[in-house]
């Protein structure tokens, strides 16, 4: 009974992963390439012919004239899209306070007119280190600033922001975003005009 | 808990809901092997399957049956073992990735043959796209199939009379991954594709920054590295089979493997739909289908309220924050609460419905990080793990773990009026109980000893890495998670040393087959036995009487292994957080 039965298992595991680990993937990544090719390559945003970033990975910002996005806990650089990591702080964690407090000095310096308290989600870190959207609420806190620094109007930065928002799934699931480096990209675009 | 949460999980159990009748009629029909429209497709690969495995259809008893399950559970986990220390010398490796550690190639390969899938690594550093695929997919499918095979064998212990065999392993097995998981994963899989899932065998990217960054060392940093891979239709499995092993090291926080609310929505509906369906299964498969619904609506009854605690300690936030300026309301314009650990597009109602979801099932798959939650909302999956993985668990083992509970609360009704118990036809005798007590105190016991050794050793304190109290619940996570075969993680806790590795692993074995063996027995030794009439002193098993006596001993147990343990976590955490 045991030999018998070790030589299917010995078999079987061959069969299962010629079925379910090579078929199966191969199968997947042909069909995906053909129909969600854009999407299947990571989502590459293009511009002027040139691959300017991803849709779905932040990057990191500090500059006034720029919207910036979370906080990234990769390592040894800000959303390292190659070594995805969260802070793991837990809630009572000193460094927790400490980060949280040195991104709202950092806001302030650069915006010392704004006393409004600060959407949670600018001041604390993604989950994957790479998120790439920030809230309507946490673009609304930044646009003065940003549009001090770029010299242009509140107005159409709010604008730009408006066109970069996207809403719930369907109205109800998940929530409003804004895509950062779309919108920096968007920003760094009404300066070539002009 | 506010209006569009409290919306999002009606959303997502109402969805579950209408497809359980559905996929577990399905399911149903595909172990009885009654004839389906997939069967006549994909009948000659079936065939094909048997005859290159040398499989035959022959009936087993029960040892038969569990030598088979374990054998071939024990090969896959020496071929993952394999592959991961010799990857190197092998294709498919464009990032050009080294051998793994021999403790964590160990630990992981346990990981993914027990349906577990801690993840000790960080996969886009650690394995090649060959290991992913060939090792890690392969047992995401297995694992799951052999679990729900194991079930459906302890479900034949009760629908069969005098009977000495429980069915055939192989056949259980094939006809698992063939009609059932694989046809769920394409489906899936395209699905999340279509989102932004990355599936491509091409190396990683790189792309310009917009504004350079500096790193650690103060080196000017101009381009991202983006890691790419086949990595929609690992995740696909993952979460249908409650694996959870991710393809990145963030799992599904990482936007290239959980881009949108909907692809959200779609892993988690995943997560839960075949554990929560088998129930269904079940009660066709004993010909009385109200017992598929009262086991079914216990799950419901103990999710739901954890649910919401979830939900609403998670949207309350963090009370240090507020007094620093930091706005954590909730509104159109801002998800609110504790953001710390979680993603923008998630917010707070899906990171906590994933949280809970991913901790009733035991699939241990994130798309936050559990870590940074609120003490509370840290204690909602560090309990549900510690229940034994029985709030739809993992696939097939969720419902024999559930199972279990039912004989030992039929055996209490029984002692209390003084009558032999009786649990769907079979009479329930000192053999039964103690297969059952077995199974459903092992993962208490392996829990309980592990933290133990942990917090009184050197290695084991040496990588704890938040302090206090909430350092201890990181421990007691990581042995709940392996001990239950969940896999999630407080990620904080550096775990890919020799000593967790080593200690986590036997957990995770542990757990898994000293409850898969004695429901095995338990099944074959239920086979054998006669039906007995329901007469005036049976206790009816589909009322909502013995629903409330279910829950009744699966909470007493719970909560008398773990409550000092949590009292010394996330208890006193969260008094000490509160003003």
């Amino acid at each position: 009974m045991y030999l018998e039965q070790l030589i299917i298992s010995a078999r079987a595991v061959v069969v299962f992963t010629v079925l379910t680990g090579l078929a199966y993937p191969v199968l997947m990544t042909g069909a995906a390439q053909a129909l969600f090719r854009e999407q299947a390559n990571g989502s590459l945003i293009v511009k002027n012919g040139k691959v300017a970033g991803s849709r779905l990975i932040g990057q990191p910002f500090d500059d006034p004239k720029f919207f910036w996005g979370r906080l990234s806990a990769t390592g040894p650089v800000a959303y390292n899209g190659a070594a995805s990591s969260g802070s793991n702080l837990g809630p009572l964690n000193p460094m927790l306070r400490k980060a949280v407090q040195d991104r709202i000095a950092a806001l302030r310096s650069t915006d010392p007119g704004n006393p409004a308290p600060v959407p949670v989600d600018l001041v604390t870190s993604s989950g994957s280190g790479l998120d790439p959207h920030i809230s309507p609420a946490a673009a609304l806190y930044q646009s003065p600033r940003v549009a001090r620094a770029r010299g242009i109007s509140e107005d159409s930065v709010r604008e730009t922001v408006d066109r970069h928002t996207q809403g719930r799934f369907l109205g109800v699931l998940g929530e409003p975003t804004v895509n950062v480096l779309e919108l920096n990209l968007a920003l760094e675009a009404i300066k070539w005009d002009r | 808990m506010n209006a569009n949460n409290l919306t999002q999980c009606l959303i997502t159990l109402g969805a579950l809901l209408i497809l359980v009748k559905p996929l577990g009629a399905y399911m149903a029909r595909i172990y009885e092997g009654e004839p389906t429209w997939l069967g006549k497709a994909l009948g000659p690969v079936e065939r094909l399957i048997y005859r290159l495995s040398g499989a035959g259809g022959r009936e087993m008893n029960w040892k038969t049956y569990a030598v088979a399950f374990m054998l071939f559970n024990i090969v896959g986990l020496f071929v993952v073992y394999a592959l991961q220390r010799l990857q190197y010398l092998l294709p498919l490796n464009p990032m050009g990735l080294g051998a793994v550690t021999p403790d964590s190639s160990f630990n992981t390969a346990v990981s993914f043959a027990t349906n577990s899938n801690w993840q000790g690594y960080g996969g886009e550093t650690t394995m090649s796209y060959l290991t992913q695929m060939a090792g890690l997919t392969v047992q995401n499918f297995v694992s799951a199939a052999s679990g729900m095979a194991v079930l459906v064998a302890f479900i034949r212990g009760f629908s069969r009379k005098q009977a000495q065999t429980i069915g055939n392993f192989w056949v259980d097995l094939t006809r698992g991954t063939l009609y059932i998981l694989l046809p769920l994963s394409v489906a899936v899989g395209l699905g999340i594709a279509s989102q932004g899932v990355v599936q491509t065998f091409k190396p990683s990217v790189t792309v310009p920054f917009l504004q350079a960054a500096v790193d650690v060392n103060g080196a000017a940093v101009t381009t991202q590295t983006l890691a790419v891979g086949p990595a929609a239709s690992q995740i696909a499995i993952k979460q249908l089979g409650t694996n959870g092993g991710g393809f990145f090291n963030v799992n599904s926080a990482h936007p290239f493997e959980n881009p949108t609310p909907f692809s959200n929505f779609l892993q988690v509906l995943s997560i839960l739909l075949i554990g929560a369906s088998l129930c269904y299964t079940f009660g066709v498969l004993v010909k009385d289908r109200r017992q598929g619904w009262a086991i079914l609506a216990a799950m419901f009854l103990l999710f739901i309220p954890l649910l919401w605690l979830e939900v609403a300690q998670e949207q309350r936030g963090n009370p240090l924050l507020a007094k620093i300026g930091v706005d954590q309301s909730a509104s159109g314009l801002q998800p609110g609460g504790n953001m710390e650990g979680k993603e923008t597009r998630h917010g707070i109602a899906q990171s906590a419905i994933w949280a809970t979801a991913t901790t009733a099932a035991s699939n241990g798959s994130v798309n936050s990080m559990h870590d940074s939650f609120t003490p509370l909302g840290g204690l909602v999956p560090l309990f549900l793990m510690q229940l034994g993985e029985v709030v739809f668990g993992g696939v097939g083992s969720g419902l024999y773990g559930m199972l279990l509970f039912a004989v030992i609360a039929v055996f209490i009704a029984g002692l209390m009026v003084g009558r032999t118990p009786e649990y769907l036809g079979k009479k329930i005798e000192a053999y039964e109980i103690k297969m059952a007590s077995l199974g459903i105190l092992v993962p208490c016991a392996v829990v309980l000893i592990g933290t133990a050794v942990a917090v009184v050793s050197n290695a084991g304190l040496a990588t704890i890495y938040n302090p206090g109290p909430h350092g201890f619940s990181e421990v007691l996570y990581a042995f709940s998670s392996a001990g239950n075969n969940n896999g999630s993680a407080f990620a904080g806790l550096g775990a890919n040393n020799p000593f967790y590795n080593l200690m986590l692993g036997l957990a995770m074995f542990f757990a898994r087959y000293w409850i898969a063996i004695p429901v095995l027995a338990l099944g074959g030794s239920l086979a054998a036995k006669k039906a007995v009439p329901p007469s005036g002193g049976t206790l009816p098993t589909d009322t909502p009487l013995f629903v409330f006596f279910l829950i009744g001993t699966v909470l007493l147990v719970g909560a008398l292994t773990f409550l000092p343990a949590l009292a010394l976590g996330p208890i006193v955490e969260h008094l000490m957080m509160v003003p």
